[in-house]
């Protein structure tokens, strides 16, 4: 039960795959303008690394090593492909706004890095477990980042207003820069900075150590 | 002629996959700690994307359109949900041929280029410039230039970052900040500046 807990949970804070792995960071800061797209972004994403991870696990070993990166490419795209003609029959409008970044899913690394680090050698109920667990890491960082670019940045989340606009004749006046795309990049390097400073472990070595000058050495 | 300049432009500097739209980030700021490593890797994604974007463009307009089979006697057959895999089949299949092609007549190039050329099929900035051109709807000496505009506007921002990295450690980075953080604050600013080239018309 515990071994469960551990592979959903971990990814979420401890090994985040976004904030410490560095992987799937293409597609979590260029659809972060506002809370939907980012919400049906993260469905998208969650619901592709289960299905493929399970996929995957269950015909793990039959699939030639030579040739699992096309296999993997080939299983995730169909998911993909599944889950963009359900968005462009159920949510249209919504995702006009992804636009290409659905398709990029495909390219998305949490996914390929996880079929290929657990689902190639666990079975298949873990392998799901392990794709919830990295969608909903991923989910994390996506929803946080999006909710305050489009709080401070609109005014509002999920198009409702929540802090009155000066234009309409509020107290808020909106930052634009939130809107724009350096902010996702501030955004989550901020959010590292928090991680990190929470979980010491997390904190990269730097390559070249700066010599700690003590007094007496100049003198 | 203008016109085609004038989207490189856009492709490159206005519209930059990395700066602007956050694509092929995972190598970005992965091979960014040095000039060399950052500049082979630029040149390897500006080949493959001027190669993939064009040939991507053949196959939807040619195989895969409504209406496109017509030419087989096939008019009715409407294949564009298969979009997605066979952009990717292609890219993977391209970057294979280009790797065994380098090998064979320009090994010297092959041999910089390394473990890179692989990882490039896995490079969102590739299957990001076939799906904008897609979305887009560009003729095939548009998608050409955008090919190699978008390449080379993603070169030129990696080998920029690895340029600021390289100097970066010689300074003193708070330790939360250390490594990946730092690096998502600079390319932030980058991107502030990349702004700046926003409007530009010719």
């Amino acid at each position: 039960m515990a071994d469960y807990r551990k592979v959903l949970l971990d990814p979420l804070v401890d090994n985040n795959p976004v904030t410490l792995q560095v992987l799937g960071i293409c597609s979590a800061l260029a659809v972060t303008t506002s809370l939907l797209p980012a919400l049906l972004m993260c469905m998208a994403m969650t619901g592709v690394a289960m299905m493929s991870s399970a996929a995957i696990s269950s015909i793990r070993n039959y699939i030639p090593n030579n040739i699992r990166i096309i296999v993997q490419m080939t299983i995730i795209a169909s998911f993909v492909i599944v889950v963009d003609q359900l968005l462009k029959a159920y949510a249209y409008e919504t995702s006009k706004q992804l636009s290409v970044f659905v398709g990029l899913i495909i390219t998305n690394c949490i996914i390929l890095g996880r079929a290929e680090a657990y689902a190639m050698r666990h079975g298949v109920g873990m392998s799901f477990l392990d794709g919830l667990g990295n969608g909903l890491g991923y989910s994390i960082v996506l929803i946080m980042v999006a909710t305050i670019r489009e709080l401070f940045g609109a005014g509002s989340l999920l198009g409702y207003p929540i802090l009155p606009l000066a234009g309409d004749g509020g107290w808020y006046e909106a930052n634009g820069l939130m809107l724009l795309p350096p902010s996702a990049f501030f955004i989550i390097g901020l959010l590292i900075w928090l991680v990190r400073t929470l979980r010491p472990r997390q904190v990269e070595k730097p390559d070249y150590q700066i010599h700690e000058v003590h007094r007496t050495e100049i003198l | 002629m203008a016109a085609h300049f004038n989207l490189f432009l856009q492709a490159a500097f206005v519209e930059n996959l990395a700066l602007t739209f956050f694509l092929g980030m995972c190598t970005f700021l992965a091979v960014s700690k040095q000039v060399e490593t950052a500049l082979g890797l630029g040149v390897a994604v500006i080949a493959v994307q001027t190669i993939t974007v064009p040939v991507n463009y053949l196959i939807v307009t040619h195989l895969l359109k409504e209406g496109a089979l017509a030419w087989a006697g096939l008019p009715d057959i409407d294949l564009s949900f298969l979009g997605l895999v066979i952009y990717i089949g292609v890219i993977a299949a391209l970057v294979q041929v280009l790797e065994m092609a380098l090998d064979r007549y320009v090994p010297k190039l092959y041999n910089a280029l390394g473990i890179f050329l692989p990882l490039i099929t896995v490079n969102c900035a590739i299957l990001g410039g076939t799906l904008f051109m897609v979305e887009r709807q560009y003729d095939f000496s548009q998608s050409v230039v955008y090919g190699v505009g978008s390449g080379f506007g993603w070169a030129v921002a990696i080998v920029a970052l690895s340029g600021i990295r390289e100097k970066l450690r010689y300074s003193d980075v708070p330790d939360g900040l250390q490594g990946l953080g730092i690096t998502f604050i600079i390319v932030g600013l980058m991107s502030l500046g990349f702004m700046g080239l926003s409007g530009i018309q010719l």
